[in-house]
């Protein structure tokens, strides 16, 4: 089974993001890392390689910049990376970064691919249900577990009073939630190996796309104002000596709640 | 032109986002109709009615997932009925049908919307960076709009509107894509009031240590006649269900009180508490950005801070 796994390398959230003055998109650093919600999705497709044999593919768009992110997704054990940075994809939304990466999995002809369900830095929260209808396959999204069934894949799918379970047959897409796997530290080994695995640059022309219908201008939108959110006024805060909570008694009894 | 909003049906009813998006979408552009996922009632479609209604799409429930279905009946609709707007919620069948919808129509979807203006190109203002900026973002292709709103952005309230006329809808065949079969449904039925409408709510995060810890949080909740909420991390690790979590994907709460128990205040927090009335925070570590918004910070042990409050407030009743 030839699986892909949509990956994002995004800046550090660790440091605040920049936004450009012009354009009012994310300035992306030459160093960025693995979008944390991602290692589930390469976990998954790990576990399900393990069990019957097969390639796991890592597909990500985006600036390559040091590839720290995708280096980091490789040392788990993905086989490949397929990266397409062009700068023509500048301001993509999400439809533009669903259209890539979909041709670039029909490229790789995978059987099954994996994304999380948002990235953490744009988290629109649709590109893996773009992508399964560009590939015209079924999607079972929102997976809080997951199961290779004879024919297909199985999974329990969040629900808003609970869960379903839901299946189909290959080839599918699923998408992840951060519950679904522990994810796998690298070892040291893996480390080692991922600088040695074939990573694929790719450009628009490359996948055979439209410039016209990706990046900025195939994004539909502009953003036309950006501004600060007034930010809440910050209370008192009070190291507890043993009598915390009396305080907070007050503050249910003047909000009449006791 | 006209504003559609989509609904799935949620405890045999439309969800309360659908009923504020209805709301909304009065003030937007021309006549409003909803797209109904769902078994339906006269209940049910008079509740749509009531809040601004005139039409209802209605899609039955199906053993099936059903968005590539939807979307593809939907793109039949929307060359006959010219939206100029589709409203979405953020529950997670709106997303497959948005998302679906999005590629075939070739259209954008906007995300996260807490605003949305029609009186000139359609228009939405977003908070984006966990809330701290907010941008507003003009739909330059064409209509309708694809936008996916943030749950509260919008107050519901009924206008008296007639019951309306509801039309069924059938889905295409779509082959493969439209196989994903659901094989059995469970109810993970949570006690006490409903984390989105509770007037308070108390929320557990890592900061308690385990899931043996999480039953004080419960019975604060209960003491006050509140819901129980959590973090991310918490329900990743399987303390409690997923439908308690709060924030930026889970749910969106503005009670009159909330009261955050060992969370640090990650973004993704924040962004589904932060508009709550009044926040009071207990947290270990006093550089928690959750006393960044707390009203009242107590840094502290919770597990000595909460049942102290349990025992003060048992001897107060």
């Amino acid at each position: 089974m030839k699986i892909a796994v949509c990956v994002k390398q995004i800046p550090d959230p660790a440091t605040p993001y920049q936004l450009d003055p012009t354009t009012h998109w994310v300035i992306r650093p030459p160093d960025q890392v693995m979008d944390d919600t991602d290692r589930y999705g390469v976990e998954v497709a790990l576990q399900l390689k393990e069990a019957s044999e097969g390639e796991v593919v890592l597909v990500s768009m985006g600036p390559a910049g040091n590839m720290q992110g995708i280096r980091q997704a490789l040392a788990m054990g993905a086989d490949k990376a397929v990266i397409i940075d062009d700068a023509e994809l500048k301001g993509s939304g999400a439809l533009s970064t669903a259209k890539v990466l979909a041709a670039a999995i029909k490229r790789e002809g995978a059987d099954l691919v994996i994304a999380g369900t948002e990235s953490s830095d744009g988290y629109t929260g649709v590109v893996p249900q773009q992508i399964s209808e560009l590939l015209d396959v079924p999607a079972l999204t929102f997976a809080r577990k997951f199961e290779k069934t004879e024919t297909g894949i199985r999974i329990e799918r969040q629900t808003q009073s609970g869960y379903d379970v839901v299946e189909c047959g290959l080839p599918a897409l699923i998408s992840v939630t951060a519950g679904v796997v522990e994810p796998r530290y690298p070892t040291f080994k893996g480390i080692m190996q991922a600088k040695q695995k074939p990573v694929d640059q790719l450009t628009v022309s490359d996948l055979g796309l439209d410039g016209d219908s990706v990046g900025g201008s195939g994004s539909g939108q502009d953003i036309t104002e950006v501004s600060p959110v007034p930010s809440r006024q910050a209370g008192q805060v009070i190291e507890d000596d043993g009598e915390g909570h009396l305080r907070i008694v007050e503050l249910l009894e003047q909000a009449k709640v006791v | 032109m006209a504003t559609w909003v989509f609904s799935e049906e949620v405890d045999g009813g439309p969800t309360t986002t659908a009923l504020e998006l209805l709301t909304k979408a009065r003030s937007l552009d021309g006549e409003v109709a909803a797209i109904y996922l769902g078994e339906g009632s006269d209940e049910t479609f008079a509740a749509l009615g009531d809040h601004g209604a005139t039409t209802v799409y209605h899609i039955a429930a199906t053993d099936t997932l059903a968005a590539a279905g939807i979307a593809a009946a939907l793109e039949s609709l929307i060359a006959g009925g010219s939206p100029r707007i589709i409203l979405f919620g953020l529950g997670n069948t709106d997303r497959d049908v948005v998302g679906r919808l999005s590629a075939r129509l070739d259209r954008p979807v906007l995300a996260n919307a807490v605003d949305i203006s029609a009186s000139g190109p359609v228009a939405v203002t977003s908070e984006i960076l966990g809330g701290t900026t907010k941008v507003v973002t003009e739909v330059r292709a064409e209509a309708p709009a694809l936008v996916i709103a943030r749950p509260k952005a919008f107050p519901a309230e009924p206008s008296g509107g007639a019951a309306p006329t509801v039309i069924p809808v059938e889905l295409p065949d779509r082959g493969h894509a439209g196989e994903a079969r659901i094989t059995s449904r469970h109810a993970e039925s949570s006690e006490g009031p409903d984390l989105e409408a509770a007037a308070i709510v108390v929320s557990g995060g890592r900061g308690l240590g385990g899931a043996d810890k999480f039953p004080m949080i419960e019975e604060l909740a209960t003491l006050l006649g509140g819901a129980v909420g959590a973090t991310r991390a918490v329900v990743d690790s399987g303390w409690v269900p997923y439908s308690m979590q709060v924030g930026q994907t889970g749910k969106t709460v503005k009670p009159g009180v909330y009261i955050a128990c060992g969370i640090s205040g990650a973004m993704q927090h924040l962004v589904g508490m932060k508009d709550s009335g009044t926040i009071i925070a207990i947290n270990k570590d006093p550089e928690a950005p959750i006393f960044g918004v707390a009203d009242l910070g107590i840094v502290g042990d919770v597990h000595s801070v909460v049942p102290a409050l349990i025992e003060a407030l048992k001897t107060k009743s």
